[in-house]
């Protein structure tokens, strides 16, 4: 087998100086089990709060949008400003032609899911003690195949709510305010003044207090009634997509078809999104910075193996090695350092991963929620590699600038 | 004897300067002819651009006015690629220093070359090697590593290294200049037998008066000139 001459003389450098290469790819071994460490943190975290967010929102959310009333006049040019107080004009928040307008939106290729639902202001009373909230009247079983409510009952089920019209399922903390449980009777009123005696089918905990504290579920023609509307009556469509992260695109598309607003969850939940990126970037830094450190100190034992080497160097360019051989021959080095040190900077990231994943925070949150993510392990693989193929690279250009001639003169 | 030679080696009009610390013409109009199997060496008072030329020649030099001919081949403005290899196949180098590899053995030390160059397996080449060592009288230290051996043999291992690729021309810069007497005259008739029984051309460096007087014709340089073409250097008057 004809071996590569300049990967032998490498493997025989970085063979003859296995402390120096132990340490090179220790450095790279921190910095990639750091960076991948945290970049998984950080994703494992967007992950828990984007499925928080996702318990109780669908991707897209359609509604009619409250209505401004317009100036007459908007004084352009040399006509008469005529001033006017824009107020809401809105007469009612109803989308019109509802079971339609659900139709239309399930045709599209991107929806993968979608519901209608009426939403109330709703008390919940027991004698003399009133819990205030919000009710939401929904087909429970599709409202279940969108959110996933039935992983959240502690008491009684959905299908419970979509046998018996007069049901109700309440949140946890309401149950336990007003000292109800399954089966009982609870008076919910709403801002409308109608006052209804429903049955509690369901009791849920999603771990959010103020959820818990506020939320029930109701069947459509309750709520319409609540609302004081007819059986055509629908406040909101929701709409899941094929993918979250494009949703942009797809409101754009469905805002084309659709006259009310349509709203994507992150325009409803810029502040959190916000708040993720922040995290993604401030992780990203540091864990970029310390793999740059890792960097240095493949650059800084190369420079020094180079110094050393530098009659080696001169020799073999006299004897035929061209100056793109040097380059292979210490970049080769830096190569097998940076395969060794990211390797066992992925093992040890995984290992990190492994510890945290199995660490219980409790409340809501479970296990910490932290994943094993091919993706972050191929980017710390390929960011590793290259940052110490680069840090390799310099001092190895600087080295095939040797002049032998030089060397052997003195 | 000196029927008409192939010409392996010649100049013209080599003008080289130095700029530090003041400019200063190392090397004056120098124009000869080296030629194959001779066994030349080239002398002269330090500072009289003896090594300078010798570097020229090695093509390792490239700044400097004039042309450089090998076998024939004008190697003056060539690329350093081009350079680099036609010394890999056609050119030896022997130094004062050794400039063995540390960490290899000798026998990989005098393999490098000729796996650079590619001409042969690497059975071949370490087969090649061998006898190499063998002509030095080394084959028992070939597997020891190049670190571990004396002076003198070090000097014989840098010797097989740049004879592996049979080139044309072997360049010496003070090859005995660390030699005892015993290594400077195996290193003299190694010099002696390559060029009269291999054909190859030697062309040295050297202080050592004996070692010039024994070649077969010796250059002398003062100033930057030749001043003397002398077969025998030993007669000087």
């Amino acid at each position: 087998m004809k071996k590569n001459v300049n990967i032998d003389i490498a493997v025989t450098h970085i063979v003859t100086r296995k402390k120096q290469t132990m340490v090179a790819a220790l450095g790279v071994a921190i910095g990639v089990a750091i960076y991948l460490f945290m970049n998984s943190l950080s994703s494992g975290f967007t992950v828990y709060s984007r499925n928080e967010i996702f318990k109780n929102n669908a991707h897209i959310k359609i509604y009619k949008e409250d209505e401004i009333s317009q100036p007459i006049d908007t004084g352009r040019g040399d006509r008469l400003t005529v001033i006017s107080n824009p107020q809401i004009t809105t007469l009612s928040n109803r989308l019109i032609d509802p079971a339609k307008l659900l139709q239309e939106v399930k045709q599209e290729p991107f929806i993968t899911n979608a519901i209608a639902q009426v939403a109330f202001d709703a008390f919940y009373r027991r004698g003399k003690a009133q819990v205030p909230g919000s009710g939401v009247g929904v087909d429970m079983r599709d409202y279940n195949a969108m959110f996933n409510t039935e992983k959240y009952m502690v008491a009684g089920s959905i299908d419970d709510l979509h046998n018996n019209l007069n049901g109700i399922i309440i949140g946890s903390g309401i149950a336990e305010k007003l000292n109800l449980g399954l089966g009982d009777n609870i008076t919910v009123s709403s801002s409308y003044n109608v006052v209804k005696n429903l049955k509690i089918v369901g009791i849920f905990t999603t771990g959010s207090l103020m959820t818990d504290q506020s939320k029930s579920y109701v069947n459509v023609s309750t709520a319409q009634q609540f609302q004081k509307e007819g059986p055509s009556y629908i406040s909101t469509l929701f709409a899941n997509t094929l993918d979250a992260n494009r949703s942009e695109e797809y409101v754009a598309k469905l805002q084309t078809i659709i006259p009310y607003k349509v709203e994507d969850w992150k325009t409803t939940h810029a502040d959190v999104l916000a708040g993720d990126k922040t995290r993604g970037a401030l992780m990203k830094a540091i864990s970029v910075s310390i793999l740059l450190v890792a960097g240095f100190g493949i650059y800084n034992i190369l420079s020094s193996t180079i110094a050393q080497k530098i009659n080696d160097i001169a020799i073999l360019k006299a004897a035929g090695f061209t100056g793109r051989d040097v380059v292979r021959i210490f970049v080769t080095e830096a190569f097998i350092m940076g395969i060794i040190g990211t390797a066992a900077g992925l093992l040890f990231g995984a290992l990190l991963i492994k510890i945290m994943s199995g660490i219980y925070m409790g409340g809501p949150v479970g296990y910490f929620p932290i994943y094993f993510e091919p993706r972050l392990f191929a980017t710390s693989f390929l960011l590793g590699l290259g940052i110490t193929i680069s840090a390799g690279y310099f001092p190895a250009r600087k080295a095939a600038k040797v002049d032998p001639v030089e060397i052997f003169r003195k | 004897m000196m029927e008409k030679q192939h010409v392996i080696l010649s100049t013209r009009s080599l003008v080289k300067y130095f700029f530090e610390p003041v400019k200063f013409k190392v090397l004056n109009e120098v124009s000869f002819e080296a030629y194959q199997g001779e066994f030349l060496t080239m002398v002269g008072k330090s500072g009289s651009g003896k090594s300078t030329l010798l570097y020229c020649l090695s093509t390792m030099d490239t700044k400097y006015e004039g042309e450089i001919f090998i076998d024939g081949d004008k190697v003056t403005g060539k690329r350093v690629d081009q350079l680099a290899s036609l010394r890999n196949s056609s050119i030896g180098f022997v130094f004062q220093f050794h400039y063995l590899l540390p960490e290899f053995s000798c026998l990989k030390n005098i393999m490098l070359p000729a796996l650079k160059l590619g001409r042969y397996s690497y059975s071949e080449i370490e087969e090649r090697a061998y006898q190499k060592l063998e002509l030095l009288d080394l084959k028992g230290q070939a597997l020891k590593q190049a670190s571990k051996l004396s002076g003198g043999q070090q000097q014989r291992v840098s010797i097989a290294r740049a004879l592996i690729n049979d080139p044309k021309i072997i360049m010496c810069d003070e090859p005995t200049g660390n030699l005892d007497s015993k290594n400077t005259q195996i290193v003299f008739e190694t010099f002696k037998h390559l060029a009269a029984d291999y054909g190859q051309t030697i062309i040295a460096v050297t202080h050592d008066n004996d070692f010039a007087a024994a070649s077969d014709r010796t250059i002398e340089l003062a100033d930057g000139r030749i001043i003397s073409h002398r077969k025998d250097f030993s007669q000087e008057p």
